[in-house]
């Protein structure tokens, strides 16, 4: 997501970073290919421009050229501009107090709304929400079929009313919702042109019938500068109130995801990425400015560790791994774990830098597979108590798993250099398995990890956070 | 010429929006400075060109207007409709004209695949092939529903199976259908893929081979593209040709405001020609596509005539 893009910036970047003292032709230098950079990557023109004038204004400033760390500051002020850019807060899906809510999803054709809608019923259903999905799309062949598809398969109710007369099959909907329990109705609208007037006055009329809470557009993110265009018109026609960017699994640069709340003043509410249901998450903009950035999204994966470690982690194996007495059964755990967060890919790209390692390809996914085969070639007391591991076990676990002895002696090397690892992360060794105890201030000390080389006192926060979302 | 009249319906938008970017160039007065040429560039990147595809233009108008001593702006912007025409990769045959093929539809979700095989359905019938639709989208909800409803539509036959089983099964079963049946064209649907998801691009992959292993007929994979894509556009074609080997593209969605120029990179990058383009939902509404036609179209007519910018619809 977003890696051409942000490859290029931290390229940019890094150049800068090189230098003692900044002139302004180096400024100038790197603006001009930040420019080229965010052209590239579908940012709208105009907004390309406004961001760069303002950011090479502020970095022109003497204070920023005669500070001791120049580039530093830099790259401090790209990463605002770029925030500001994306919209400063969040922002969050507010239902209102009326019962039944009402949301209805617009967007051109092919954008991915009926796929967004059951996404977003689903996520609604999640949060204990009864949500009612409304087949308002009577022009595509078989759009309505694909929705009673999608709502089956999420057990969602879909209202498809008689098929012909979108605005009355949304109004009925909302009837169906009243008679049938139901407290949000999410309406699903055809796809449109922004320039066909007929479709836009029948989008505004669906509006005036239901009255929805929220209007949000669906947007491609592989969309060009056209996008802004298109905003701009369902902004004037219908007013809609935020936007979910969609097909965000594929590597565009999103450039249109960057310029529609700069054009529009609205904001980015959801990103979609996948097909299955559950791939509708909340927008961050200041995660994403630093994802782009190359400083790691830490805070999304720390939440998603901490989700997927409320199903998974029994308390006891928490405790062991913060008092880093990791057995190889652990480790087989982790691995597993690593793959419910999207596997390791995800994982280091969401580090600071990651990508650069990814980019290079210094990561291996199959290497943990190959690790979860020698493990499971081992007995049960091997893998509790790694150090009674000896040369013929080794040997006969070696054979048992099909590698060489190597192999096994390398995993046991990687096995003690995690364990090792966890201990640095620690907040202190001897880490009291109790639940309370404020530790933000504990850990001074930084060490720095292979892995994560420059990461900011900033971001090693958020690791203790994430540990301590680890030990509930 | 009744043609250009046609599909200035559907590119008339962009050549005004484009017309406006140009003439406020103009405006400035038809000196050949820096000003002028960044300006162009970016004009040309506003319309999705691309940025290299638009230094390549740039820099080709720029090279011809010092060897010819070009006098102003009005005169190298007359050349820009030729520049971009011959940017685009021409074709050697009309895959749809050959006498006997089978057409795999591919691309990412959304493009419209399904609707541009209706369509090509329909356009075929009237000019009495015998054409049989495979629809070889088992993965979407409602694909198959959806297709059988535009074959409905161009009054075709269609060969189906259930949803989530086997797309190659599928081909196979189409190709065998139409060699018993003697149809001369068939075109098969497949289900829309992210060009980044390695699993469903092996899946095509095999399905592709699949065809092309069993089809005594030419098989040919046509890429469909949004016209509202952006440069990722190009990434999408280049991970699709590399794993299909592309014969030519296809690119739907004129009828807006996107001016679709990210064919133009695509053709040119890829080596790949336009086959159709789409401007809109009916079942007529697929062109033929001329580069000499489309480059009028996207540029507009206004350069020639300064004292007139952009007034009449169609310059021929």
């Amino acid at each position: 997501m977003l890696e051409n893009l942000s490859q290029r910036l931290q390229g940019i970047l890094s150049g800068l970073r090189g230098k003692g003292r900044l002139t302004e032709e180096d400024i100038d230098q790197a603006m001009r290919e930040i420019r080229r950079a965010l052209l590239e990557a579908d940012v709208n023109f105009k907004v390309v421009k406004g961001f760069v004038e303002n950011t090479k204004e502020r970095c022109m400033s003497a204070e920023v050229l005669e500070s001791l760390t120049p580039a530093q500051n830099v790259i401090k002020i790209v990463l605002d501009e770029l925030t500001e850019l994306l919209g400063r807060s969040d922002s969050k899906l507010v239902l209102g107090s009326r019962v039944p809510n009402v949301i209805m999803l617009v967007g051109l054709q092919g954008s991915g709304k009926t796929t967004a809608a059951a996404k977003l019923a689903y996520r609604l259903k999640e949060e204990n929400h009864t949500p009612l999905l409304v087949a308002c799309d009577v022009y595509r062949p078989a759009a309505i079929e694909q929705l009673q598809t999608l709502g089956d398969e999420i057990g969602v109710r879909v209202y498809r009313g008689d098929g012909k007369d979108p605005v009355a099959i949304a109004r009925e909907g909302v009837q169906d919702a009243i008679d049938n329990l139901r407290d949000v109705v999410i309406v699903d609208t055809a796809g449109r042109l922004h320039v066909d007037e007929d479709m836009m006055d029948e989008a505004a009329n669906i509006k005036r019938a239901v009255k929805p809470d929220q209007i949000l557009m669906v947007v491609d993110a592989m969309t060009g500068q056209d996008v802004v265009n298109a905003a701009s018109a369902f902004a004037e026609r219908v007013d809609f109130d935020g936007v979910i960017m969609s097909k965000m699994d594929g590597d565009a640069r999103g450039g249109g995801a960057l310029s529609i709340k700069q054009v529009t003043g609205k904001p980015i509410k959801f990103i979609s990425s996948g097909e299955k249901p559950d791939s509708l998450e909340a927008f961050h903009p200041d995660r994403m400015a630093k994802r782009i950035l190359g400083m790691g999204d830490v805070v999304s994966l720390i939440e998603s560790a901490a989700k997927i470690q409320e199903e998974e982690i029994e308390a006891e194996q928490a405790e062991r791994m913060l008092s880093a007495q990791l057995t190889l059964d652990d480790f087989v755990d982790m691995n597993k774990q690593i793959r419910k967060m999207g596997g390791v890919t995800k994982l280091v790209s969401a580090l600071p830098g990651g990508d650069k390692a990814l980019g290079s390809g210094q990561v291996n996914e199959d290497i943990f597979d190959r690790m979860v085969v020698i493990i499971n070639s081992m007995t049960k007391k091997e893998r509790q108590r790694p150090d009674i591991l000896n040369g013929s076990r080794r040997v006969r676990i070696a054979k048992g798993a099909g590698v060489e002895v190597t192999d096994v002696n390398q995993l046991i090397k990687k096995f003690n250099e995690t364990k090792k690892m966890l201990k640095q992360f620690m907040p202190e060794q001897d880490f009291a398995p109790a639940k309370k105890g404020k530790k933000g201030k504990k850990n001074k000390r930084r060490r720095s990890m292979p892995a994560l080389n420059g990461m900011s006192v900033a971001d090693m926060k958020k690791m203790q956070d994430m540990i301590k979302n680890m030990e509930m | 010429m009744g043609f250009f009249n046609r599909i200035s319906e559907g590119l008339s938008r962009s050549r005004e929006k484009f017309s406006e970017q140009i003439n406020v160039l103009l405006d400035r007065g038809p000196d050949l400075d820096e000003d002028f040429w960044d300006g162009l560039e970016e004009a040309l990147i506003l319309s999705d060109v691309g940025a290299l595809a638009a230094s390549d233009i740039v820099e080709k108008l720029r090279d011809s207007a010092k060897r010819k001593a070009l006098p102003d702006a009005y005169s190298v912007l007359d050349m820009l409709y030729d520049h971009i025409a011959d940017t685009f990769t021409p074709a050697d045959e009309d895959v749809f004209d050959l006498e006997e093929a089978v057409v795999l539809f591919v691309g990412v979700n959304g493009s419209g695949k399904t609707t541009t095989v209706g369509k090509i359905a329909f356009d075929a019938t009237q000019k009495g092939r015998r054409v049989l639709l495979g629809s070889a989208d088992t993965f979407r909800a409602a694909a198959i529903e959806q297709l059988e409803i535009w074959a409905k539509r161009a009054e075709v036959e269609i060969v189906t199976r259930q949803r989530g089983s086997d797309p190659a099964s599928v081909c196979f079963e189409t190709i065998e259908r139409a060699e018993a049946s003697g149809a001369d064209m068939v075109l098969i649907d497949t289900a829309g893929r992210l060009h980044t998801s390695e699993d469903l691009m092996r899946e095509l992959e095999k399905v592709v081979n699949v065809v092309r292993k069993r089809s005594k007929a030419d098989v040919k994979t046509v890429l469909v593209i949004d016209a509202t894509t952006g440069q990722n556009g190009l990434q999408q074609a280049r991970q699709f040709n590399q794993a299909l080997d592309l014969d030519g593209l296809i690119v739907t969605k004129l009828d807006g405001t996107a001016k679709g120029g990210i064919a133009l990179a695509i053709s040119h990058e890829l080596g790949l020609p336009l086959y159709r383009i789409g401007v809109g939902e009916g079942i007529e509404d697929l062109r033929h596509f001329d580069p000499h036609e489309f480059a009028q179209a996207l540029v507009g007519d206004f350069a020639a005539k300064p004292t007139s910018p952009s007034t009449s619809p169609s310059n021929s």
